[in-house]
């Protein structure tokens, strides 16, 4: 089966409150809040596409983009 | 559909402080509302009022805003008049069960075909952090400056023993299992409470020093276990989670068909 590849992480920034939430529970630690306490992508190579960032925010401010699949 | 037809995006952001678990209920019902392929035209959304009640502004169904604790009254009314509509009330702790207590329990009784939803973080927050009925014993309340004296309702106990059909719990860190659940309770016929265990870091988690957003739901995380799990009977502490009744019982208004039916007849 063709992993999930992610494409992009698209982030409303207006709407993120900076708690964090997505930030803890990143089972790949791809995300991190940037000075202005709104979250950033820093490692999106690492990451595996679970969804659990976007399901988790309380704000509805980020949303993972998967690449369409293909299969090998 | 895209997450943000379901919302009405002139309110966001929203007005719910950073890391309320209320926000994290809306997102999960919106994914269990998309995965059903259920139309935004035939739900119905009832709400009473505090943060949690909010939670129908911000939602594009058809949704009602009433008063503190009635909820299920309206919804009540309005699955009567139209039973082919899907009601869901979504509800805070203090709402569903200190000034509604009544209409829950007697909600329940009827098993009426609609999904409540306890939005459960143990106090009242809009308010400014009072104690709720699910606060608990030795907890710190606004209201309880040397701390609740008072017991809780256990969410799940009650609504058994009130006749609700169909009973469960998630929390706000367990969101693929909230997703879940919330599906089975949309599509059961009959009277569904979903209890739903949700961090207010302002104030339930401030006032007992729980930490942040974070620290609250890392808590649900090691403090849970699924229903019937090997840890509950290692550690009696932990709270369960899962489905603990699904089952069918003659929904209420299904039987008023039937009376009608008999006036009917019996008038001619
Ligand atoms: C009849 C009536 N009594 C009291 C209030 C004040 N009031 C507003 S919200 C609320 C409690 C909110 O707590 P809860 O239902 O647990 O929801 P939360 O804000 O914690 O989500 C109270 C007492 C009111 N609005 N109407
Ligand atoms: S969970 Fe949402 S609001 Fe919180 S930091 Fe992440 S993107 Fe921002
Ligand atoms: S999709 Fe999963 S792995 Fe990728 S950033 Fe979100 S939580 Fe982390
Ligand atoms: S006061 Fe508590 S329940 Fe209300 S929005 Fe803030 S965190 Fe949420």
């Amino acid at each position: 089966m063709a992993k999930a590849k992610l494409k992009e992480h698209r982030i409303q920034t207006d709407w993120c409150k900076g708690c964090g939430i997505c930030v803890a529970f990143c089972p790949k630690s791809v995300l991190e809040l940037n000075a202005q306490d709104k979250v950033s992508v820093v490692r999106p190579q690492d990451c595996i596409c679970c969804r659990l960032c976007e399901l988790r925010c309380p704000d509805l401010a980020i949303e993972v983009v998967a690449e369409p699949e293909v299969s090998e | 559909m895209p997450v943000k037809d379901y919302i009405r995006e002139r309110f966001f952001p929203h007005m719910w402080c950073p890391g309320c678990g209320h926000g994290i209920v809306m997102n999960a019902l919106i994914r269990a509302i998309e995965d059903l392929g259920l139309s935004k035209n035939e739900i119905v959304m009832v709400s009473g009022i505090g943060c949690s009640s909010r939670i129908s502004g911000y939602l594009d169904f058809h949704t009602l805003h009433t008063l503190h604790g009635r909820a299920l009254a309206f919804a009540t009314g309005v699955k009567m008049g139209l039973p082919g509509l899907n009601i869901i009330v979504p509800m805070g702790d203090g709402d569903a069960l200190a000034i509604g207590g009544n209409h829950f329990i007697h909600a329940a009784r009827r098993n009426i075909e609609m999904t409540a939803i306890i939005m459960n973080n143990r106090i009242y927050g809009m308010t400014g952090g009072q104690y709720s009925p699910l606060s608990g014993y030795g907890t710190l309340a606004t209201t309880a400056p040397y701390t609740n004296i008072d017991y809780d309702f256990d969410v799940v106990e009650l609504s058994i023993a009130a006749g609700a059909t169909f009973v469960a719990r998630a929390t706000t860190y367990h969101v693929q299992q909230m997703i879940d659940v919330l599906k089975k309770a949309i599509l059961h016929e009959g009277f569904s409470v979903v209890e739903i265990l949700s961090q207010c870091p302002t104030y339930f988690g401030r006032k007992n020093k729980m930490g942040s957003a974070v620290e609250m739901m890392a808590y649900y995380r090691d403090h849970t276990t699924p229903l019937g799990s090997k840890a509950k009977k290692e550690n009696p502490d932990l709270i369960e989670r899962g489905i603990f009744v699904q089952k069918e019982r003659p929904e209420y208004c299904r039987e008023y068909d039937k009376i009608i039916e008999r006036a009917k007849t019996k008038g001619k």
